[in-house]
């Protein structure tokens, strides 16, 4: 019989090695799963794997890599600090519409003035908004203890509700011929969030991202704070007697965590998408959980896993255009890939023992 | 705008319609939880019952079939998030997110071929005598069976948990593993089964809302219920009687501002359409400092060491 045998320590190659190990299966699964759909399993994987890196059209999607995995690692590495702490924040995705309401409210504002000021006062406020929509759950679960899950989540639709009235009533385009959605801030230029390097996807929220990973590296790692996140994940009775104050860390991490998902939305709304609508979120702030969980709640895991599941959005669309097939089909690869991580992750923390089975 | 056009006879009767999807889903969760189990899944449950049963029903033809096959589906998937959370002992927050991320994804593939189907309608029971009576007829027996059905699921969990052999023991395990586990009980056992229930229950709640409610299928069409049928266990302290209380409470709140949004209040839509979500904010802000009454090992993994 099959019993399992917890680890003193998790394993350190381990924990490493399960990412990938998910990463296969989810292959294999989702190979599995085309087949069924009736599509050449070796293709369609080729086609989001391998395709927009390497295939004949590589030099437009690889851009797209950044574009699609910039928002996913800013908010993946804010959420990170609260799940490493306990703390859970899963309302990403209304943080992150929040943030981009303000950043557009700030441009739409000040249209049509042409300052350098504009777009930095958006990045201020885009952060401002986010964070203000996850103090709620915090300070709601700091001061009567309420639970953060159900209510940052609820906040998402609450978000997604206020994003349908800016885009059909406060921010409407005047001059739109009654359609819904904003200006578009693409042709805004002093709101605009280009390219900084022509030809590479890169925008300033890439360039948030990989700042954001590097300080969050030190937070984590060098500084009394990341040590206490990790202490209270990891032994909240010790962390409680060495003198942590919880609310403290809950409003930290939060707080954080709003602040670069309405980042990422403020830089979204500037730049990729350009104009606040009905449909301008596209789930990134629930995606960014599987990224979070992927990279092993790591810096620099976040990054990689942020760039890969930028992949399978890319891959998915180049996948629907030519092999038809669904995008339904991505979001539930998507979805089984956190499944088998979870799952291979036993691995980790557990060792498989043979053992007789005992006469009682 | 006129408020007169808001009829409350059928206000009320349409709130118990509107109750009866998150009810459902509530109860089984409020098993699971008592079983010491959070299943964050409810909504991934909910939108697969939604759509299994929506697909078996329009292709039997029959509302009870759908019903049945949303069951299965929901404890099929809820099967998932056993062998995560009881075999694989992994995080129960990070598996119930998973898994309802998974059944958004799942439910939209098998959803493709059904948009913009009608499904067959079941009928209102319209119980003779009861029915005819005014104001109450109209409002309490005028409605279809699944309505009956999910408050009878109340009576029966409650006298389940109450006064049943079976049901001390899923409190046991819900409240110490550990002691539970001396004494001889296959914790892990009890708790899958837990655990199918409240999948069973969260898919006929998500059949409900695409077979009676809507009645089509559309993606993400449960919008969230999944979610406060969470929020209404911990409004419920995890009892039975609540969960109905705090189900009208919700449906009265989206049966309210929907007559007010065809009243044609001058509030815009988008505004009303928040309210069942913030009314749910208020309402667990309100219910959270009753820690005291959540299962004790809520959420906690059990391991038996050897």
């Amino acid at each position: 019989m099959l019993t399992l045998e917890k680890r003193p320590q998790p394993s350190k190659a381990l924990s490493y090695i399960t990412p990938v190990l998910a990463v296969i299966v989810t292959m294999i699964a989702g190979g599995l799963l085309f087949a069924a759909l009736g599509k050449d399993p070796v293709v369609a994987i080729r086609t989001i794997f391998w395709e927009p890196l390497f295939g004949e059209f590589a030099s437009y999607y690889r851009p797209q890599l950044l574009v699609k995995g910039g928002p996913l690692i800013l908010i993946a590495l804010g959420l990170s600090l609260g799940f490493r702490a306990g703390i859970w924040n899963i309302g990403a995705e209304g943080q992150y519409i929040i943030g981009a309401i303000c950043g557009a409210g700030v441009a739409l504002a000040f249209y049509p003035l042409d300052a350098w000021y504009i777009f930095p006062l958006m990045v201020i406020a885009g952060a401002l908004g986010g964070w203000a929509w996850a103090m709620i759950p915090a300070i709601l679960k700091v001061k009567f203890g309420t639970n953060e899950i159900l209510v940052s989540l609820m906040l998402v639709y609450v978000a997604e509700q206020l994003l349908a009235s800016m885009a059909l009533g406060l921010m409407k385009n005047p001059e739109g011929y009654g359609f819904p959605g904003s200006r578009n801030l693409q042709q805004y230029p002093a709101a605009f969030n280009g390219e900084l390097i022509a030809g590479t996807g890169m925008h300033w929220g890439v360039a948030a991202a990989f700042i954001a990973a590097i300080f969050s590296y030190i937070l984590l790692n060098r500084h009394i704070l990341g040590f206490q996140i990790r202490l209270t994940g990891e032994a909240p009775r010790a962390a409680k007697f060495s003198g942590v104050k919880p609310a403290r860390l809950v409003l930290i991490c939060m707080g954080v965590a709003g602040a670069l998902a309405g980042m990422a939305g403020m830089f979204e709304v500037a730049g990729p998408s350009g104009q606040i609508t009905l449909s301008f979120n596209v789930g990134y702030g629930f995606t960014a959980i599987i990224v979070a969980f992927l990279g092993r709640l790591h810096p620099v895991g976040i990054i990689l896993a942020g760039l890969l599941m930028a992949l399978t959005y890319i891959g998915g669309d180049v996948a629907q255009s030519r092999l038809q097939l669904p995008a339904a089909a991505i979001q539930m690869v998507q979805g089984m890939l956190l499944f088998f991580l979870l799952a291979v992750d036993v691995l980790t923390n557990y060792r498989i023992k043979m053992t007789k089975r005992e006469v009682a | 705008m006129d408020l007169s056009a808001i009829n409350p006879i059928l206000l009320l009767a349409s709130l118990m319609v509107a109750a009866t999807a998150v009810m459902i889903a509530a109860l089984g969760e409020l098993i699971v939880e008592r079983a010491g189990v959070l299943n964050l899944g409810v909504e991934g449950m909910m939108i697969t019952g939604a759509i299994i049963g929506f697909a078996a029903a329009v292709h039997s033809g029959s509302p009870a079939v759908g019903f049945v096959a949303a069951a299965v589906g929901g404890a099929g998937l809820s099967l998932l998030f056993a062998l995560l959370t009881q075999v694989a002992l992994a995080n129960q927050v990070a598996s119930g997110l998973a898994l309802t991320l998974f059944g958004l994804g799942l439910s939209s593939l098998i959803g493709q071929g059904y948009v913009g189907i009608k499904p067959p309608v079941i009928p209102k029971l319209n119980i003779p005598l009861l029915s005819d009576i005014p104001v109450l007829g109209p409002i309490l027996f005028r409605h279809d069976m699944v309505v009956y059905f999910g408050i009878l699921l109340v009576v029966l969990v409650w006298l389940f948990l109450k006064y049943t052999r079976a049901g001390l023991v899923l409190r046991a395990v819900g409240e110490n593993h550990e002691a539970a586990h001396a004494l001889g009980y296959k914790v892990v056992r009890i708790r899958v089964l837990a655990i199918m229930f409240g999948g069973a229950c969260a898919g006929v709640g998500g059949a409900y809302v695409s077979l009676v409610r809507v009645p089509q299928w559309t993606e993400g069409m449960t919008a969230g219920v999944g979610w406060i049928a969470l929020a209404l266990v911990v409004f419920a302290s995890w009892k039975p009687w609540r969960v109905l209380l705090g189900a009208y409470l919700f449906g009265g709140v989206t049966v309210l501002q929907l007559n007010l949004q065809a009243a044609g209040i001058a509030i815009p839509v988008e505004y009303l359409s928040m309210s069942p979500y913030l009314i749910t904010i208020i309402v667990l802000v309100i219910m959270s400092n009753r820690r005291s009454a959540s299962p004790a090992s809520l959420g906690k993994t059990f391991h038996a060491a050897q």
